[in-house]
């Protein structure tokens, strides 16, 4: 469905985008994990046809994104990080001006308007301006929005950023219903593991502009965990430095990192790790209370791919140009 | 079928600008204070022959008589209180000398001053020139000019009635019917070239309303679309099938309707609170400032695209704007500007959107009069169009 080759996007000597290759098969749900600053909406947006490619080519549904820029518009939706609504519209309003750009016919157009707002249970505040709803409500809105020409690819750019939590449960969870039931190819980007995690068939790991891994969540997880591997925390609760000392020496044990006065976590491989750990740790006459053997996350993924983590960089920007500024009202809303 | 959908298109994007126009509140207020404070600001402001009144002015006799005859200066001092008292132009100050008047002026005490000379009595009697001066105010040039016209038509007329009995004195054939003509043979009259009465207003409004119009479109354009861009609904519009152009001429288009509107309510104004006759066909005039808006639809467009946030497109427009307004004969007639001004003004297309508005305005002009006009409009549109096209089809997919 989406073809991507060697996409690349230089803003004045500053590569935001770079040689990123992947694709993206019907049905399918694709998520873009990165930091902010890393690319992914430079990456939405070449795709959208908003930003113009430096190099490498782009196809949806075997449209290029360049030279058929009109026949991608037609296949596709756009959420975009900022929330496209006009505050002085009511919501219907909104929906019936955004739908009229696309030559549906207006019976259709009508219907299909109230079936969207029936479906984010915004059908009662239709007849609202869109500048008194609440930021969940909005980004509802942002959503159905990009759904009124019922696209065959839906591309979503944080879709849950600056959400409460129940928001964001309900954003997801229409973003899978709009998958399922319609078989929509959806790309999403995100800096949040868990939701890439949640929702995405395949990831794409992007950061610096270029994709450092890409396979599916469990895949990726085994990179940190392979079968050999064993993610442990435990608690001690007599936890000394010696004890610390004696684990880090032993041969199957990867690194050890201390988590809180009591806790620690244990990176190990070798089939006899744990029972060699815990011996280790008796010896010591330490005392455990609690030991877990942890699934890794995206999180470590990211951490061990990248060799930093995903929080590090999510306060500061990267020099962006103008048209991905954050607007103060954006963030403060 | 493609024009057709464009069209179409377009006519969405003046739908939609239009409601969030008329449901913008504090928007809607401007947008009708603006010009009411534009026409009462440059209206009152401006100074008028009418509008002078009171004016003090430092009176020095020096005038020292010669034995028993009367005093000259004491005659011309009693006929100007006279005339004064009739027209209440001035308030007389005595003074004693010239550098008491200098001082007075100073102290912004005194607008001007007269002095009769010493010697005023005598060099009448000895069949010599009498002199007054005028002594103005430098620091206010409109004050000293106004000033220094009015004292000498003053004592023009009192100089010709003293005259006047003079030649009656000295020959027969001389009497009070044909004095006047001998002293002064011609009779110099002003009249305008067309009938009626014409205020500051008649000059300004034309053109007043022209630069509303045309400004509304090429300020409100850029504001428009780079405000679109920054809240991220444009692209809303961008990522629809649709041509890019639908877009700024929906938006041009809904600009065009503010400023018309703004246009109606200058030339309303104008007619019922300052007094100006309209002359010309009011068709004319709507015609000819949608074509002013068209001329300058392509700059708003060239502005918009090279303007990437809202503040660079604010300064972008700041620098168009001024010498727009005072080159363009808006306010002043360009005759008055040096050469060098005059032909920047000729440089740019509100002057001739205000020239034609002004002709059919107030002198009632056809289209047969404005065809220049008209000509450099239609050209400058049709150049700037071009130019903007491709440049913001380039602008809008960075």
């Amino acid at each position: 469905m989406i073809e991507v080759t060697n996409l690349t996007k230089r803003f004045n000597g500053f590569t935001a985008v770079d040689h990123v290759s992947f694709d993206v098969k019907k049905g399918e749900v694709f998520g873009l994990l990165g930091p902010n600053g890393a690319g992914k909406t430079t990456t939405i947006r070449m795709l959208s046809t908003l930003t113009r490619p430096s190099e490498g080519t782009a196809t949806v549904g075997n449209y290029d994104v360049i030279k058929d820029d009109n026949e991608v518009r037609k296949l596709i939706g756009l959420v975009s990080e900022k929330i496209i609504m006009y505050d002085r519209l009511t919501a219907k309003e909104n929906l019936w001006f955004f739908g009229s750009l696309y030559n549906i016919p207006k019976k259709v157009l009508n219907t299909r308007i109230d079936e969207l707002l029936g479906l984010v249970q915004l059908g009662d505040w239709k007849d609202s301006q869109v500048g008194t709803f609440s930021s969940g409500m909005r980004q509802r809105m942002n959503v159905i929005r990009a759904m009124l020409n019922m696209p065959e690819v839906l591309l979503l750019d944080e879709p849950t950023l600056g959400l409460d939590p129940q928001s964001t449960v309900e954003v997801r969870e229409f973003v899978r219903k709009i998958n399922r039931e319609n078989k929509t190819t959806l790309i999403l980007t995100t800096h949040m593991m868990t939701e890439a995690d949640m929702l995405c068939d395949r990831i794409g790991i992007i950061d610096h502009g270029k994709i450092s891994a890409l396979d599916t969540p469990t895949n990726l997880k085994k990179i940190v965990s392979g079968a050999d591997t064993t993610l442990l925390e435990l608690e001690v609760a007599n936890l000394t430095t010696n004890i610390m000392e004696t684990i880090r020496s032993l041969k199957c044990v990867d690194s050890v990192s201390q988590e809180n006065s009591t806790h620690i976590k244990i990176h190990a491989n070798g089939d006899e790790a744990f029972d060699t750990i815990i011996d280790a740790i008796r010896a010591e006459k330490g005392k455990i209370n609690s030991v877990q053997n942890l699934q890794p996350t995206l999180e470590d993924v990211f951490l061990r791919i990248t060799g930093h983590e995903v929080r590090d960089k999510a306060d500061q920007k990267m020099p962006l140009r103008a048209h991905r500024h954050f607007t103060p009202q954006r963030r403060v809303r | 079928m493609n024009v057709r959908s464009m069209i179409s298109h377009s006519l969405r994007v003046t739908w939609k600008d239009l409601i969030e126009l008329f449901r913008n509140r504090m928007g809607l207020i401007m947008l009708v204070l603006m010009p009411i404070f534009m026409m009462s600001m440059v209206g009152f402001i401006y100074p008028s022959d009418t509008s002078l009144g009171d004016v003090t002015v430092a009176l020095v006799n020096e005038d020292q008589g010669y034995g028993n005859y009367p005093s000259a200066s004491a005659t011309l001092i009693m006929v100007l209180e006279q005339m004064n008292n009739a027209s209440g132009l001035m308030k007389l100050v005595d003074a004693s000398s010239l550098d008491e008047v200098r001082d007075l002026i100073q102290r912004e005490e005194a607008d001007g001053g007269i002095m009769i000379a010493s010697n005023f009595t005598l060099s009448l009697i000895n069949g010599k020139q009498g002199t007054i001066t005028v002594v103005t105010d430098q620091s206010n040039p409109q004050m000293s000019t106004m000033l220094h016209i009015t004292l000498q038509g003053v004592f023009e007329q009192m100089g010709t009635w003293l005259a006047q009995q003079t030649v009656e004195g000295l020959s027969p054939a001389v009497n009070a019917t044909n004095s006047l003509a001998i002293v002064k043979p011609y009779n110099v009259q002003a009249e305008g070239a067309f009938s009626g009465t014409f205020s500051y207003f008649d000059f300004m409004a034309p053109g007043l309303m022209a630069m509303t119009v045309m400004m509304s479109v090429m300020t409100g354009l850029p504001a428009a679309i780079s405000h679109e861009r920054e809240v991220g609904t444009l692209d809303g519009m961008m990522v629809a099938p649709i041509n890019r152009l639908a877009i700024i001429l929906g938006k041009t288009l809904a600009q065009t309707v503010r400023g018309l509107l703004q246009g109606i309510l200058i030339l309303v104004l104008a007619v019922a609170l300052f007094g100006v006759t309209i002359h010309g066909s009011i068709l004319l005039i709507f015609a000819l400032l949608l074509l002013g808006v068209f001329s300058f639809v392509g700059l708003g467009v060239v502005i918009t695209s090279f303007a990437k946030d809202q503040e660079t497109a604010m300064m972008l427009m700041m620098t168009l704007m001024f010498p727009m307004m005072f080159l363009s004969g808006v306010f002043f007639p360009i005759q008055q500007m040096p050469w060098y001004m005059q032909g920047i003004s000729r440089a740019l297309p509100l002057t001739y959107a205000t020239t034609a508005l002004r002709k059919v305005m107030v002198l009632g002009a056809g289209v047969s009069t404005i065809t220049t006009e008209l000509a450099v409009l239609i050209g400058f549109g049709l150049v700037m169009t071009a130019i903007a096209v491709p440049v913001f089809k380039r602008a809008m997919t960075r």
